[in-house]
């Protein structure tokens, strides 16, 4: 083996670990349990002289396994950075001082957690092999834009910018999107008072200036391969003739659709002419270009304007949209200004349940309406009746009565239905099962936008309420097709300053990504990691568990149904690994052994000891930086927990678990990521699809004899501080009560 | 309906907000409420208001002109200042109650029988005669508000005070007989007749 293992252990004597463990013992430890063939001690390790120390044991002594014992791996990740060795940090500051009381009493068991700890790091590194990237990589400095409004502009001005080539493809004959057919937009500047002109004109000009800015309109993605860094995309145009180019990553900006106004037959929309959406709106308005605006069933000078609020919206009837739009009670007072702008006198009423005015501005520009003189009624719609003036009957909610006003005009606020494409593959298996269950027709699909050639669909799969995102709080234009962004109204409804910034955003992911992809390196949350999934053919029996279960749609299946990984579509969580029955996945530093020898590797004391031990595999993401807070907190728990952070809760083996109860471990505690519709799973999927496998997991103690108490499964938020060291101490006092387990030899 | 709430109506026929910011006392404010209900639920004396601030001005941008200037709610105002004080839009609550209370008399059309109201125009008709309150005499007028037996009847279970701030000079006959005035009585005439002349040209404007 070319790769001829060699581990150096390094232990830190700073930060006061040295007081409170016997850093000799730990030495002896390493070495004796740990087979470290060079162990060393240092009074400061992330200084630059003991980085030096283990750099120069790289280079002269052949060190290729790396084991800091000093502290959590969350902490001094700058200093500790080495190439071409495999890493690992073993935790004796966070993980054993800080969470263990001074004392004489405590010294004893405080001592066992960091031998404990030493011998698991030289375990991992034992069984970890320095990751390389695979090979397949590429390199391509262009973005494919999928959508050439507003959104899709402002990613290839701002790519263009930084440098990068871009490709926009636009469905339609020219660029603008939505917002070309706005006359106004709500006030992006200080004192946000007026509507501003859209500066679309502007826009377009740019893009068509810009020389690394190509636009194809009339143009359809018809087939789009490949991964990060070697997208493959079909760009067909109308005339039928089809270009293939190459790009680094994908942009999506399809935006949105206008809401069908024309289900709310209550509001007349469609039988009578005088009652408009608001994009019709603006078309008249466009038609007025400031003058007077001309209703149009008979051309009369609009005199009197009611805007209904969450028509179709925020409401949980059939076909109508269950969210908020959130821009069009902006939109509605911007409107309401062309009016009241051209001439005081015209009668404008918003009629809202809830105004809402996001955004820095938002709240301004409301006051501004107000100052102009449009009315703002609390109220709900009830109808509008038809006859030569429409007439609004609603609910007054603050003078709680039924009312009603005649108008010339009314103006329906409908929202934004996203442009998301097509259901994945789940999606549309999901909607079948429904179809049969509930005996409704099946859904007609939507066009697909990217007409992606992976297994799991042809489109970046939906979120709540149809919308292409993945978590948009905690990292937004991130999808779960990796290399694929999504910014503006695809993602979740908004204005075009929202969509500018999002624009923005999202480009500069798509860059990040293009030149990650390159270098082997996996994009969020792990972003940098070298390592990615191989899987041992031999032992394979082609249940494709993993390529269903994998959250990005990165694993394939050739034609004998074997999975075929695409490295760059990887984000590293293990999912995969936590799926596969037979245990022939693995990550270079990341496998079923890393984990599995590390609990191996734990002093197990005997029964009568009184001493139980806790393993304790807590995702690595959320669960571990909430034990790491809790002991900078300096909050203790018990000495007998033993905690390996797992990538993801999804990438839990099973086997783990078998194992540690074999090897006579008493309690065993699984920490994830919340799960479900407020999930916050930083790989989507994880921690759910993990829960789902836990939910098993008391069958099998059952078979073994053993109380279903001893596996307990947590959700864990990185706040959780208090909780975490509650539900280490509370499986302490468990294992009191149902004693220790009958597997200790 | 007095001439001036006639040309009034005529002259803002459904517009009541317009009409009251012409012509109500900080009324230009009732277009920036945005029906929070602070005012309403700061209010002491909120219970008792048949329409709370907030609701007066939503009646007043619906255009119910004779429920809100009919109305005995801004009589209710005790000018504590809750609303202002806690108004998020900064809105002149209290100055605006006022204002729509004067409105309304001005008009002719104010809850007639309205305790406030009353005890409001004797306070004023007792102050504009001598620039001084006369309080022997504002007692008097106001216990002889409801009627001669009435009136009798609360002076009568009014005695023992009465006599007790008599006796301790809190309360003199004198006043009966012309009272104390201010100094210059014929200024602070003047002074009145002023400041009437500008409002009315606000209000009749």
């Amino acid at each position: 083996m070319s790769d001829e293992m060699k581990i150096g252990a390094y232990i830190c004597k700073g930060c006061g670990i040295a007081d409170r463990l016997d850093v000799g013992q730990l030495e002896m430890t390493a070495t004796r349990d740990g087979k470290a063939a060079i162990c060393k001690q240092h009074d400061f390790l992330c200084s630059e002289e003991g980085v030096k120390l283990i750099q120069d044991d790289i280079d002269n002594e052949g060190v290729n396994r790396v084991v800091i014992a000093a502290c959590s791996r969350r902490a001094k990740t700058e200093a500790f950075q080495f190439e071409n060795v495999a890493l690992v940090r073993t935790n004796l500051r966070e993980g054993v001082i800080w969470v263990r009381p001074d004392t004489d009493e405590a010294r004893e068991t405080t001592q066992e957690m960091g031998d404990d700890y030493v011998r698991m790091g030289c375990a991992e590194a034992k069984y970890a092999h320095p990751p390389k990237p695979s090979g397949e990589q590429g390199l391509t400095r262009a973005i494919l834009i999928a959508g050439g409004g507003v959104s899709g502009m402002t990613a290839a001005l701002e790519a263009s910018k930084a440098g990068y080539k871009s490709t926009i493809v636009e469905k339609s004959g020219s660029l603008g999107g939505a917002t070309a057919q706005l006359f106004k937009k709500i006030p992006t500047k200080a004192p946000y008072a007026d509507p501003e002109d859209t500066g679309v004109d502007e826009m377009i000009a740019a893009v068509e200036a810009d020389p690394n800015i190509t636009v194809f309109l009339n143009a359809t993605l018809t087939k789009t391969a490949g991964a990060p860094g070697r997208f493959e995309a079909d760009i067909t145009t109308e005339s039928g003739s089809t270009e293939t180019q190459m790009f680094g990553s994908i942009v999506q900006a399809s935006g949105f659709k206008p809401f069908d106004a024309s289900v709310l037959t209550e509001f007349s929309y469609g039988k009578s002419k005088d009652v408009v959406t608001q994009l019709e709106l603006e078309a008249l308005a466009k038609e007025a270009n400031g003058g007077p605006i001309k209703r149009p069933s008979d051309g009369k000078e609009v005199s009197s304007v009611m805007f209904i609020q969450c028509a179709g919206q925020r409401s949980k009837k059939e076909g109508h949209l269950e969210h908020c739009s959130g821009y069009c009670c902006s939109a509605s007072i911007k409107q309401a200004m062309y009016f009241k702008d051209q001439n005081p006198d015209i009668d404008t009423v918003v009629l809202y349940t809830d105004l809402r005015t996001p955004g820095a501005g938002g709240e301004n520009f409301y006051r501004s309406g107000q100052k102009k003189g449009v009315i703002f009624t609390k109220g709900v719609a009830s109808e509008v009746v038809h006859s030569q003036n429409p007439t609004v009957k609603f609910k007054d909610l603050i003078l709680d009565e039924d009312t009603e006003v005649e108008v010339d005009l009314v103006v329906l606020a409908t929202g934004m239905v996203p442009n998301a494409g097509s259901s994945t593959r789940e999606e549309l298996t999901a909607d079948e099962n429904e179809a049969k269950e509930t005996g409704n027709e099946i859904r007609i699909d939507a066009d697909s936008i990217l007409n992606l050639d992976y297994r799991q669909g042809k489109d970046v799969p939906h979120m709540a309420n149809g919308f292409a995102d993945s978590h948009f709080i905690c990292f937004p234009y991130e999808t779960q097709r990796t290399g694929i962004y999504t910014a503006g109204p695809t993602r979740r409804p908004m204005d075009v300053q929202q969509a500018i910034d999002d624009a923005t955003g999202a480009a500069m992911k798509a860059i990040n990504e293009a030149e990650n992809a390159a270098l082997g390196r996996a994009a969020h949350p792990r972003s940098g990691d070298l390592s990615f999934p191989s899987f041992r053919k031999e032992g394979c029996t082609q249940c494709k568990r993993c390529t269903v279960e994998c959250p990005f749609g990165a694993i394939n299946e050739d034609e004998e149904g074997y999975p075929v990984y695409n490295e760059s579509r990887c984000r590293r969580c293990g999912t995969c690994m936590g799926a596969c029955p037979v245990r022939v996945i693995s990550f270079e530093n990341y496998s079923i052994d890393t984990v599995g020898q590390q609990l191996k590797a734990v002093d197990i004391p005997d029964e009568f000891d009184e001493k139980p031990r806790i393993l304790v595999l807590a995702c690595e993401n959320d669960a571990y930086p909430a034990l790491d807070m809790a002991a900078q907190n300096k909050m203790e728990y018990s000495a007998f927990t033993r905690i390996i952070p797992v990538r993801c809760l999804g990438s839990v083996s099973l086997s783990w678990i078998t194992d540690s109860m074999n090897s006579g471990f008493d309690g065993v505690i699984l920490m994830g990521c919340p799960s479900g519709d407020d999930y916050q799973c930083h790989f989507v999927k994880g921690s759910g699809t993990a829960q789902e496998r836990m939910g098993k997991v008391g069958d099998t103690l059952e078979s073994l004899s053993l109380e279903k108490e001893r596996v307990q499964t947590y959700e864990i938020s990185i706040t959780d501080i208090q909780k975490v060291t509650q539900i280490i101490n509370d499986m302490e006092s468990t294992i009191e009560q149902i004693g220790m387990s009958p597997f200790k030899f | 309906m007095s001439d001036l709430n006639t040309s009034m109506v005529e002259k803002y026929r459904n517009n009541f907000l317009k009409e009251v910011e012409a012509h109500v006392e900080e009324g230009e404010w009732v277009k920036m409420c945005m029906q929070c209900g602070v005012c309403s639920g700061s209010c002491p004396l909120g219970p008792h208001w048949e329409h709370p601030p907030q609701e007066l001005f939503m009646m007043i941008r619906a255009g119910k002109r004779e429920e809100v200037l009919s109305s005995e709610s801004m009589w209710m105002c005790t000018s504590c200042y809750n609303c202002i004080v806690r108004c998020p839009r900064e809105l002149p609550i209290t100055h605006i109650m006022h204002g729509l209370a004067h409105y309304a008399t001005r008009l002719g059309i104010e809850p007639k029988g309205q305790p406030t109201r009353q005890f409001a125009q004797l306070f004023w008709d007792n102050l504009a005669k001598n620039g001084r309150v006369n309080e022997l005499w504002l007692g008097v007028n106001l216990y002889f508000m409801n009627g001669l037996v009435e009136g009798i009847k609360v002076a009568m279970g009014m005695a023992g005070i009465g006599l007790g701030m008599l006796k301790a000079g809190r309360l003199s006959l004198k006043e009966l007989v012309g009272g104390h005035t201010v100094k210059d009585k014929k200024g602070f005439k003047a002074m009145i007749k002023k400041a009437q002349e500008l409002e009315a040209a606000r209000v009749d404007k």
